[in-house]
């Protein structure tokens, strides 16, 4: 193929990705976490702006393009207004390797198959982090600082039992891409083999997302909003792409590595992957609605002292059975 | 393989386009409003004291830390993990060694109160 169709080709591939997941992930996820915790609380929830209440996020969002946006006076006006840059970038950036179904012939229908895709969404998926710290200190906002602080010790204190739940995953395919992983679960899901990955999986997953039990980074009761208490209007709705951009990524990645991806009897492959993914996105609403808040001590002793000793054994029985099983 | 990071370059550099996008729409159309107090850093509404910009808890720093340690344990267990299937039983307890190490300093970490949020 020549340079300027390959070119053109990855650019489309970019923009339908970007506007996909602005729309399925941030608006359709927004109104969704309104309609469940509404359900949950048995309220009804926004009703009146389109049929049951559908548009309403399209409704906030142009509400939020017509606000004034504001720089503190204090801030780093730099890491300030780049910060709101980072934290959706990153976010978006898990979305190159994940396996959204199959396109005619079989072709699996990716940004791109990186042979290192894993681990390039652990990469960019912790990339994050780096966002939120940006926003917690360039606002110099000690509600902000003091989010952004949070979030880095707890992002990083989760990203390892993760990293261990990747890690068996990558040993029982033999590969680090995608693909390959999905491929490798045509027999049955790894969550079959591996149920204690999962579940470090998924517990880490709410971690890094900030999201309740472990939503210390902006809870509301004691931080304002956490690192974007001085965000305003887009910018605001900026960091709210980001999160739930965030959230359906690391729920499409449980999908791709334990629940066999796009794999499934009868309907077409792009509508398991979707099925399969918002089922998993109830589990972190249902989640966020049912438990309390962590204390931030218990947050990472869970981490350090439970999830990580787990995810070691867990990852030296696997590699003994694979080992006994292989000889 | 320098395709597969020339897509990635694209999506990186056309995503930050993308997100840039909105702001530029606000930047046109938001109204502007201008008086010193709404320049002011939120202080749940009493006048700010002094900067953020200070002193903070030094347990943060302990964790990022220990975090490095076992980051780079991660990293060398990847390429570890992608040939493991085939090789023999050498490369279990090879790794176990590996593995047995780190847990040993994550005891330490452990008794020496490193991970105690005090």
């Amino acid at each position: 193929m020549p340079w300027y169709l390959e070119l053109l080709r990855a650019i489309a591939g970019t923009v339908l990705i970007f506007s996909g997941v602005a729309v399925v992930a941030a608006m359709f996820g927004v109104l969704l976490e309104r309609k469940i915790s509404a359900w949950i609380q048995s309220r009804l929830g926004p009703k009146h702006v389109g049929p049951q209440g559908l548009l309403q996020t399209i409704a906030d969002t142009l509400k939020l393009l017509q606000k004034e946006h504001i720089v503190p006076r204090n801030a780093d006006p730099t890491i300030f207004a780049s910060a709101v840059l980072v934290v959706p970038l990153a976010a978006l950036l898990d979305y190159v390797v994940i396996p959204f179904g199959t396109a005619g012939g079989g072709r699996p229908l990716i940004f791109r198959d990186l042979n290192i895709g894993v681990l390039f969404f652990a990469a960019t998926s912790a990339l994050v982090v780096v966002g939120i710290l940006m926003a917690g200190w360039g606002s110099n906002n000690k509600y902000a600082l003091l989010g952004g602080l949070r979030s880095a010790s707890q992002m990083v204190s989760y990203e390892i039992p993760m990293g261990l739940a990747l890690i068996t995953v990558a040993m029982l395919a033999g590969s680090l891409s995608t693909v390959k992983i999905v491929d490798a679960q045509a027999h049955w899901w790894y969550v079959v083999e591996q149920p204690v990955a999962f579940v470090i999986f998924l517990i880490a997953a709410t971690a890094e997302v900030n999201r309740v039990p472990f939503d210390l980074v902006e809870a509301e009761s004691e931080l304002v909003a956490g690192y974007f208490s001085e965000y305003t209007g887009m910018r605001f709705a900026l960091f709210q792409l980001g999160e739930y951009g965030e959230m359906f990524a690391m729920a499409a990645m449980a999908v791709t590595l334990f629940l066999g991806g796009w794999r499934g009897p009868v309907l077409p492959p792009v509508l398991w992957f979707v099925i399969k993914l918002y089922a998993l996105i109830f589990v972190f609403m249902w989640v966020r609605w049912t438990l309390p808040r962590f204390r931030i001590d218990q947050l990472l002793g869970f981490s350090w002292k439970v999830l990580i000793p787990v995810a070691l054994a867990n990852l030296v029985v696997t590699a003994y059975v694979v080992m006994i099983v292989h000889r | 393989m320098l395709l597969d990071w020339g897509y990635v370059a694209v999506f990186a550099i056309v995503g930050a386009g993308m997100v840039a996008l909105p702001l530029l729409v606000i930047w046109l159309i938001s109204p502007r409003s201008n008086y010193p107090q709404k320049f002011e850093t939120y202080e749940s509404g009493v006048p700010t004291i002094g900067q953020a910009w200070s002193q903070f808890n030094v347990r943060y720093y302990l964790f990022s830390l220990v975090f490095v340690v076992f980051d780079v344990e991660i990293i060398y267990l990847y390429p570890w993990a992608v040939i493991y299937r085939d090789q023999g039983p050498a490369a279990f307890y090879d790794a176990l060694i590996f593995l047995g190490i780190l847990a040993l300093g994550l005891l330490y970490a452990w008794r020496k109160g490193a991970l105690e949020w005090v």
